[in-house]
């Protein structure tokens, strides 16, 4: 495997930028092993030669990005930030939520690769129907997003306790002074 | 000038020209293949041609004797063949593989023609007429791999395969049956069907799938391309020496020679290039030959721009045609004539490029400025 690590964000997700740009060089490729079947090679994993050596870009430990490439297909896997259980609890619901609505993202695979929160997976015919270039900026803008999203709702999560512990409080104090 | 012609389809996954380039054959990236007829209005569709029921992944039209072979991932190949009142009928080819039937091409003499397989395979089909069909006999060793591509040396004796196992093999693809004389060309003496006559390894350490593998006009050289981005020139009359030259660009997927020393390579980047050898025998980029201009983002602001710079590291946000005439990746290219070659890609366009024109282009001058004064100064 080949590592790459970079600290700060803007070096990071050109480094995401440009790998993805590079490992999405995919073709229309039928499978070698069965006849008549043509499957994504990165998943199949049945053939050594039509796989590509797999790239780990890190932030730090717990932001990372794997991308797997393969002659016709590839997997992006994405590790979100997740700093208290909270944040832990937050990622596993986001991320529930669109994997249960997998097939309206076109690109994002059901079940993310062991290890990480999220996967997608691209194949010669996602290259075909859409925009290489476009591709690319979805999966950089939802790296932003999603770290976005979580800390906007462990805010809004952490408010709306402090609103429920001030009411449960106010009554505990009502009953206990009368 | 460059020609854009859109034939209303999606994609295109391979094209093919007739002897005087009025129609050209092309597969919508589909079990279909179209033929259409250049007329004063613009393109009319001639055939549908459906006989395949998976992707075509190749068409090669014979120019001379007018047949057109295809090929598909449901392990067929078919030769039309043109009726009296224009109609193209089907012959279904004898190939016995098990796999996709990867790529197809005639040979010079239009007599066999060499079906690349993805069961390691090349299968190299004649016709007999004794029992009225198209027969083939198979070359399997040492294809380790899917191969990818296939084209013929101009003696009709020796054929070239790239294949996804990283190597380029050349082949005897003699045939006693059908033909007496065995060939004695610069890659060897060639008198049973499936003698290794030469094998290049793409990169000293192995690596890069090879997807397009040419012969020169002359036959001496072969060029490839593949995956790693690299183009690669051998050389039989040099003792089949191999000159690689790795590029910046992403990789290539096809590529022709343009007279006997320029080579056109299109690939992932949606523009052709124009490469040359030089006296030395080394190989350089000449230029890129699409010299559309960047298009101008109105109404961005500064800050909107160091702003996606600063977060999504590229500059624009709202671009979403390219900088090229191909908005997609180019899959295939054919020379038209002497200095004209057609592209077409998966965003459903086809391109006749004329070298002329961007022969005498301004940054064509410039470079050959340079090279000029760089070997002066040496």
């Amino acid at each position: 495997m080949f590592l790459l690590q970079s600290g700060t964000l803007k070096p990071y997700l050109a480094a995401v930028r440009r790998t993805l740009t590079a490992a999405m060089c995919l073709e229309n490729f039928s499978s070698q092993i069965v006849e008549k079947h043509n499957k994504p090679e990165v998943e199949v994993r049945a053939s050594k030669e039509l796989l590509l050596t797999p790239i780990l870009i890190s932030r730090n430990d717990k932001e990372k990005v794997l991308i797997e490439s393969s002659i016709n297909s590839m997997r992006i896997s994405i590790a979100v930030k997740q700093a208290d259980d909270l944040e832990k609890l937050l990622c596993h619901n986001f991320t529930r939520f669109m994997t249960m609505r997998a097939e309206h993202f076109i690109i994002l695979r059901r079940k993310p690769i062991e290890g990480y929160d999220i996967s997608f997976l691209i194949t010669n015919i996602h290259v075909e129907q859409m925009y290489k270039h476009k591709i690319v900026d979805f999966v950089i803008y939802f790296m932003e997003e999603i770290d976005r999203e979580i800390s906007e709702m462990k805010l809004s999560m952490n408010a709306r306790a402090r609103i429920c512990a001030e009411e449960f409080l106010k009554r505990v104090s009502i009953y206990g002074v009368t | 000038m460059t020609e854009v012609h859109n034939l209303g389809v999606d994609a295109i996954s391979c094209h093919a020209w007739n002897k005087d380039r009025k129609e050209v054959a092309i597969c919508p990236n589909n079990n279909e293949i179209q033929v259409y007829k250049r007329t004063s209005s613009g393109w009319k569709l001639l055939q549908n041609l459906q006989e395949h029921d998976m992707h075509v992944m190749g068409i090669d039209w014979a120019p001379n004797t007018n047949r057109i072979v295809t090929c598909s991932a449901d392990k067929n190949a078919y030769v039309w063949t043109q009726e009296g009142d224009g109609k193209w009928n089907p012959a279904w080819v004898l190939l016995r593989i098990n796999r996709a039937a990867t790529c197809v091409k005639w040979s010079p003499l239009e007599n066999k023609f060499a079906v690349g397989s993805g069961g390691r395979v090349i299968a190299v089909c004649y016709f007999v007429s004794e029992n009225n069909w198209w027969q083939c006999k198979h070359i399997k060793r040492p294809l380790r791999s899917t191969v990818t591509t296939v084209d013929w040396h101009p003696d009709n004796k020796v054929l070239v395969a790239g294949s996804t196992d990283y190597k380029v093999r050349v082949f005897s693809a003699f045939i006693s049956d059908m033909e007496d004389a065995p060939g004695n060309g610069p890659w060897g003496h060639s008198n049973t069907l499936g003698t290794l006559l030469a094998e290049f390894q793409n990169t000293p350490n192995g690596g890069g799938w090879i997807h397009s593998v040419v012969f020169s006009p002359c036959g001496n050289k072969i060029c490839w391309v593949a995956h790693n981005s690299s183009i690669c020139i051998a050389d039989a009359t040099k003792g089949n020496a191999v000159i690689r030259l790795y590029t910046e660009h992403l990789p290539f997927l096809n590529c022709v020679w343009m007279g006997s020393n320029s080579i056109v390579a299109v690939g992932h980047s949606c523009m052709p290039m124009l490469y040359s050898i030089d006296d030395n025998g080394q190989l350089y980029f000449v230029s890129k030959l699409d010299n559309t201009q960047k298009k101008e983002a109105a109404g961005l602001s500064a800050m909107r721009k160091f702003q996606s710079l600063d977060r999504q590291a590229r500059t624009d946000t709202n671009d979403n045609a390219l900088d090229s005439i191909h908005q997609n990746t180019i899959n295939c290219v054919r020379k038209v004539s002497n200095n004209e070659f057609s592209t077409s890609g998966l965003d459903g366009q086809l391109v006749v490029w004329d070298l002329k024109v961007n022969f005498n282009s301004t940054s064509f001058l410039l470079h050959l400025c340079d090279r000029h004064i760089s070997m002066l100064t040496n």
